[in-house]
């Protein structure tokens, strides 16, 4: 049958029988999926082009003030004010969160009125009146509600410009967070709590073995956004003259007057700890993501163990080929 | 004479200016299986929700082997027990939702081992070993580690049918068990089911099944517009119902 002729890409019935199991497929060719590539390969190259020839780039002065110990002491600075924004705006917003998900009215609307108060003022204004709080109230003290005080403290020196930096922040990162915790909450189906309900397991069990987890699976992406958001939100404490990345950079052009170098070494910092935290969000997502699809997509490096064992594994069935055909 | 495993007594149930319970009276003896059969509507789900509490009654009682649920009495007065209390109550009454509820995020055997640890407080050992058991029996003994989202729908009934036995229930309430199943899958929870009530354990079945009422029921229900209609043997209640309403359903469905 082979021998029969085959026009037109019509196959006889015979043939197909016959061929099924056989035949090769030859896969769709993409010319203009080749072109635009290297349209774009030759744009990349003109960029980095770009980016290298110029000298007013200053890579030299990149190079020599990347890993200087003042700009090294302003990443740990601004790492410190990210985490400490982060994990205390978390615990606030969930509270927050919380609140707004209970059955009490008050707790209902204080909540609902943080969220629009702290989100409605820019971020800028809420620090300079956390600095500035010692204007409006020159001593803190602490006692009984509206009765007598035990001790108190001049605002001044409770509260410095860290602090301040660390409050504001805080406070207006909870506002977020309390909306992104909530809509987590909201996500997770209400059968689940009522499957739980039903079953008779406590209350603060409920919240955190079988609601959390679930709710984190919307969470993390958004957080992810937010303390990524906030990496770089702390460059807006310069104005408190607090050395976190940005303002030591800025202090350092104004002495050297290399700004664009100086504002390179500062994106640089901020293009690596954003690339840490986003490779963090990958792994996190994946842990959260548990039985949520049947199985779990490979990660990056998987991938690429499997595409080179698949390669060797090739290359070796060729090599036994070879070897049989001689 | 003993008393009835259950015991729902005059119970009222409103949502906003719909009456769906109007004075409903139930018994169910320990090691019963009655199935509660009706339209849409009738009111048959709030009833077996109204058992476990899940549903707030407005009027009557209910009582499970002689403890009542929910409510403390002293007087002539119920005063609504703590939550604390009520899901203490709860673990006592299992519960198979139509839709399975399973937590996805565990796996089968820590879906069924999470209430008795964590509500009942048991060892963990000895949960466990109970918990392999019963996945067992449910006929997934290979699927332990599972995710629920990799099983089918009828194995995920199992699995929730698995983890309301694990509390050592009095008596397991089914909410429409296989009304969100695929028709091949509904035989394996039946049969689950079935042999279930063959070991003694006191159910309460809603479901469309008749022929898992005619099988393995012991009493029948027929509730119509918030109200029990009638009751009995289930040849009784199926071959030769007395009520208009109990006859236009039966012809309906079967």
């Amino acid at each position: 049958m082979s021998a029969a002729p085959v026009l037109g890409g019509t196959v006889t019935a015979d043939e197909a029988d016959e061929a099924a199991e056989s035949l090769t497929i030859v896969k769709a060719r993409h010319p203009w999926r080749w072109i635009a590539s290297a349209v774009v390969l030759v744009l990349l190259a003109m960029a980095v082009n770009a980016l290298i020839t110029n000298p007013a780039w200053d890579w030299a002065i990149v190079g020599e003030y990347l890993f200087a110990p003042s700009v090294l002491e302003a990443v740990a600075f601004t790492i410190q004010l990210t985490v400490l924004g982060i994990v205390l705006g978390f615990l606030l917003g969930t509270v927050l969160a919380l609140m707004r998900l209970s059955r009490s009215p008050l707790l209902v609307s204080v909540a609902w009125s943080y969220v629009w108060l702290f989100r409605s003022v820019p971020l800028i204004l809420q620090l300079l009146f956390w600095y500035n709080l010692a204007i409006l109230y020159r001593r803190i003290s602490f006692g009984v509600p509206f009765g007598p005080a035990l001790f108190d403290i001049g605002t001044m020196d409770l509260i410095g410009p860290v602090t301040a930096a660390v409050i504001g922040l805080t406070l207006h990162q909870a506002a977020y967070a309390a909306e992104i915790v909530r809509s987590g909450f909201l996500s997770v189906d209400q059968g689940q709590l009522e499957a739980a309900s039903a079953l008779g397991i406590p209350r603060t069990r409920q919240l955190f073995r079988i609601l959390l987890p679930q709710a984190m699976r919307t969470i993390v992406p958004t957080a992810g956004n937010e303390i990524i958001g906030l990496v770089k939100g702390t460059s807006v404490v310069y104005i408190m003259a607090l050395p976190e990345l940005f303002y030591q950079v800025q202090v350092i052009y104004n002495r050297n007057g290399r700004v664009i170098a100086m504002l390179l070494v500062a994106a640089i910092w901020y293009l690596l700890l954003t690339t840490v935290l986003s490779v963090a969000q990958y792994y996190v997502e994946r842990r959260f993501g548990r039985g949520a699809a049947r199985a779990l997509p490979p990660t990056p490096l998987q991938r690429v163990r499997g595409v080179l064992a698949v390669r060797r594994a090739a290359r070796d069935q060729r090599l036994v080929d070879l070897g049989g055909g001689r | 004479m003993s008393h009835p495993m259950v015991d729902v007594r005059g119970v009222h149930k409103s949502y906003g200016p719909l009456e769906v319970l109007r004075g409903v009276d139930l018994q169910v003896q320990p090691g019963e299986v009655t199935v509660v059969l009706g339209p849409s509507g009738s009111g048959k789900s709030t009833l077996l929700r109204s058992i476990n509490h899940l549903e707030k009654i407005d009027r009557g009682y209910v009582r499970i082997d002689g403890e009542l649920i929910g409510y403390r009495r002293a007087g002539d007065r119920l005063f609504e027990l703590k939550e604390r209390e009520i899901l203490r109550q709860r673990t006592h009454i299992g519960f198979v939702f139509q839709s399975f509820n399973l937590f996805p995020h565990l796996t089968v055997r820590q879906n069924v081992t999470e209430a008795p640890i964590s509500a009942q407080r048991r060892p963990r050992a000895e949960v466990e070993r109970l918990a392999d058991l019963l996945i067992e029996q449910v006929g997934l003994g290979d699927k332990a580690g599972a995710y629920p989202r990799q099983l089918s729908g009828g194995q995920q009934q199992r699995v929730a049918i698995a983890r309301a036995l694990a509390l050592r229930p009095k008596v397991v309430l089914f909410d429409e068990p296989t009304s969100a199943l695929d028709p091949e899958l509904v035989g394996e929870v039946l049969e689950a089911m079935k042999s279930l009530a063959g070991s003694g354990t006191t159910m309460i079945v809603v479901t469309h099944e008749i022929g898992f009422a005619r099988e393995v029921a012991d009493t029948v229900v027929f509730m119509d517009d918030g109200r029990i209609v009638e009751q009995g043997p289930p040849s009784q209640v199926l071959d030769d119902p007395r009520h208009d309403r109990t006859r236009a359903f039966l012809s309906k469905v079967l």
